[in-house]
């Protein structure tokens, strides 16, 4: 009887690198980026504690006061009112913080409904994969805005509903990735050693391929992070987003355009932060799609 | 080919059905759509005569095979507000989204596929850097808020530019920038990157080794060679962007095209306007895809025989 050891389980791929050899690698571009995602996240968190005032506290005495550094400045609000009197910064933070956590919500949902479905179609095969490939054909095939466009208007403007949305986008390109690495990794040696040694399919799948797909995964979240996030804002900014006076920062855009010519600070306040948050993942998801990717090394 | 050709439309098919009847089910889960037609005075006979009248009654399975047999008889529904037929409500947006949609792409074609070269053949210079940090900006700013700006620059301060609606040359200046801006971004990145393939193949240099100018060579011999990959690119994404994008861009400016219904009838919940408003878009999007699918396919002798 020959004594079979026991497999295990192993990583493919890249490398574990420390927090310290990613920042020395990093040119200072990135590294703006990288500490302007960590502030935006930081003042998210802390909006409650920061925010100077209660961002649905209106005072119809300091209606539409603009930012410092204006005339009419009222102290203490330093980005300006907006048009029912309310603290801009505040409102702002607020805003972001909201934004933040529903494209979180969005994109956790997203990867966990794509990976599973994914996983699935590539463990499985057979008609369960035809089935999930062809869900992945329609919803490559539709323009995910009109898709959000018609849930939202169908089962009304609720958050609920919003997170639901931002969480089916995306989630096919989650399936294809985990699908097409499964695939892949089920021929290779050390899963065959693996299934030789009786390991069950689900444990192949869970201990063995998983771990070997979580860097294009992670990848794929920061992209499609940032995208969620101008689908939440763009939806919002169509008045089918958060209701008032619950705001994020694209319905504060949208809702401050009536005032543009008069008080443009109400736009300019969480537009300048919508660019912020998508500059900032953006950078970072491209940094981390060009580590994964080898060709593009070197260009 | 011809069975390739045969299988990508059977499977275009299949496609649109199942979006038809996943939009169908998602109507009609959402509670009684006659909620939002029925006034609060009105008696039950004229509730009963508004069922009829849009087709409402009946179990879930009856109003399905209703509403397949009339999408295949070319009836599509009457809008709940205006009393009309959506088709001829969606038709009459046709035009002024085309319009639009074609000046976005064409101007997107007229930007990004030089930046695109120049990016390419400057790649170790600042110039080379600067257009890719543009096309990143590109990427970086969502559509809203750069027609916002521009609102607010071009109109508001400098009043030099019209807001609302299509009615002269100067009307397409803003909305065209605004939708093509994130398709600039995407196709200049990618056609840098489809001369960065050509650039480093050995015709290249056989071409450069014969003594032809520079030009010529990265013209004739680089970028046409590119250009197979790039309009690809261009048929296979530009059309499910620009959907996306038009919707936002036409609700921004009121430019009376579909986007803006679409927009407009969710808000004002006319279901009939929206379905179809949606199917016609979607379907509009995955023939083009199809078309291009198949054109690409038929062009490139490697395809063409590897998928017969």
């Amino acid at each position: 009887m020959v004594d079979v050891p026991e497999t295990p389980a192993r990583r493919l791929r890249l490398p574990r690198f420390g927090l310290g050899d990613l920042w020395a690698e990093a040119d200072w571009i990135q590294r703006i980026a990288a500490l302007l995602a960590i502030l935006l996240a930081a003042s998210a968190l802390l909006a409650p504690w920061i925010a100077p005032f209660d961002p649905t506290d209106q005072s119809l005495l300091s209606r539409l006061r603009p930012p410092i550094g204006f005339e009419r400045f009222k102290d203490g609000y330093w980005l300006g009112t907006d048009e029912l009197g309310r603290d801009m910064l505040s409102r702002g933070l607020y805003g972001l913080r909201l934004t933040l956590m529903l494209a979180m919500l969005g994109a956790c949902i997203g990867l966990a409904v794509g990976s599973i479905l994914g996983l699935l179609a590539g463990v499985l095969g057979g008609i369960a994969d035809s089935l999930v490939m062809a869900l992945v054909d329609v919803q490559i095939a539709v323009p995910f805005t009109l898709i959000a466009l018609l849930v939202v208007a169908i089962f009304g403007a609720e958050v609920e509903v919003l997170v639901v949305v931002l969480g089916i986008y995306g989630w096919e390109q989650y399936a294809r990735i985990v699908r097409g690495e499964v695939l892949k990794l089920r021929e290779m040696p050390f899963v065959e050693a693996a299934r030789a040694t009786g390991a069950s399919p689900a444990r192949i799948a869970l201990v063995h391929i998983l771990p070997n797909v979580t860097s294009p995964l992670v990848v794929q979240f920061t992209l499609s992070f940032s995208n969620i996030v101008l689908l939440e804002s763009t939806l919002s900014f169509l008045g089918l987003g958060v209701q008032p006076p619950t705001a994020t920062l694209g319905s504060m855009v949208g809702i401050g355009r009536d005032y543009m010519p008069s008080a443009p600070w109400i736009v300019m306040v969480p537009a300048i932060a919508i660019l912020l948050v998508t500059f900032a993942v953006q950078i970072l998801g491209d940094w981390l799609r060009d580590r994964a990717d080898v060709r593009l090394r070197g260009r | 080919m011809l069975e390739f050709a045969a299988l990508r439309l059977l499977r275009m098919c299949a496609t649109i059905f199942v979006i038809v009847t996943a939009v169908f089910f998602a109507t009609r889960m959402s509670g009684d759509a006659l909620d939002f037609v029925v006034a609060p005075g009105m008696t039950e006979e004229d509730r009963i005569a508004l069922t009829e009248y849009y087709g409402l009654g009946g179990s879930i399975w009856e109003q399905y095979v209703r509403y397949i047999g009339a999408f295949l008889s070319g009836e599509f529904g009457i809008s709940f507000l205006e009393r009309r037929p959506v088709a001829d409500i969606v038709a009459e947006r046709i035009w002024p989204s085309l319009q639009l949609l074609l000046a976005g792409v064409g101007f997107t074609l007229l930007v990004s596929i030089p930046l695109g070269v120049i990016a390419a053949v400057y790649r170790r210079s600042w110039l080379g850097t600067a257009v890719m940090g543009i096309a990143f900006l590109g990427y970086a700013i969502p559509n809203f808020v750069l027609a916002t700006l521009l609102v607010l620059i071009f109109a508001y301060t400098l009043n030099w530019l019209p807001v609302v609606g299509n009615g002269t040359f100067l009307h397409f200046l803003m909305p065209t920038i605004a939708l093509s801006a994130y398709m600039i971004a995407g196709l200049t990145r990618f056609t840098r990157n489809a001369m960065l393939d050509v650039l480093s193949q050995d015709y290249m240099r056989t071409a450069r080794a014969k003594g032809l100018a520079e030009r010529v060579v990265i013209l004739k011999h680089g970028l046409r060679n590119a250009a197979i990959t790039v309009l690809s690119v261009v048929g296979l994404q530009i059309a499910g962007l620009a959907a996306s994008g038009s919707v936002v861009v036409e609700a921004i400016f009121s430019w009376p095209g579909i986007g803006d219904l679409l927009v407009e009838s969710a808000i004002r919940r006319d279901y009939p306007v929206l379905q179809f408003g949606v199917l016609s878009v979607a379907v509009a999007v995955i023939l083009i895809n199809t078309c291009v699918d198949l054109a690409y396919t038929w062009a490139d002798p490697r395809l063409r025989l590897a998928r017969s």
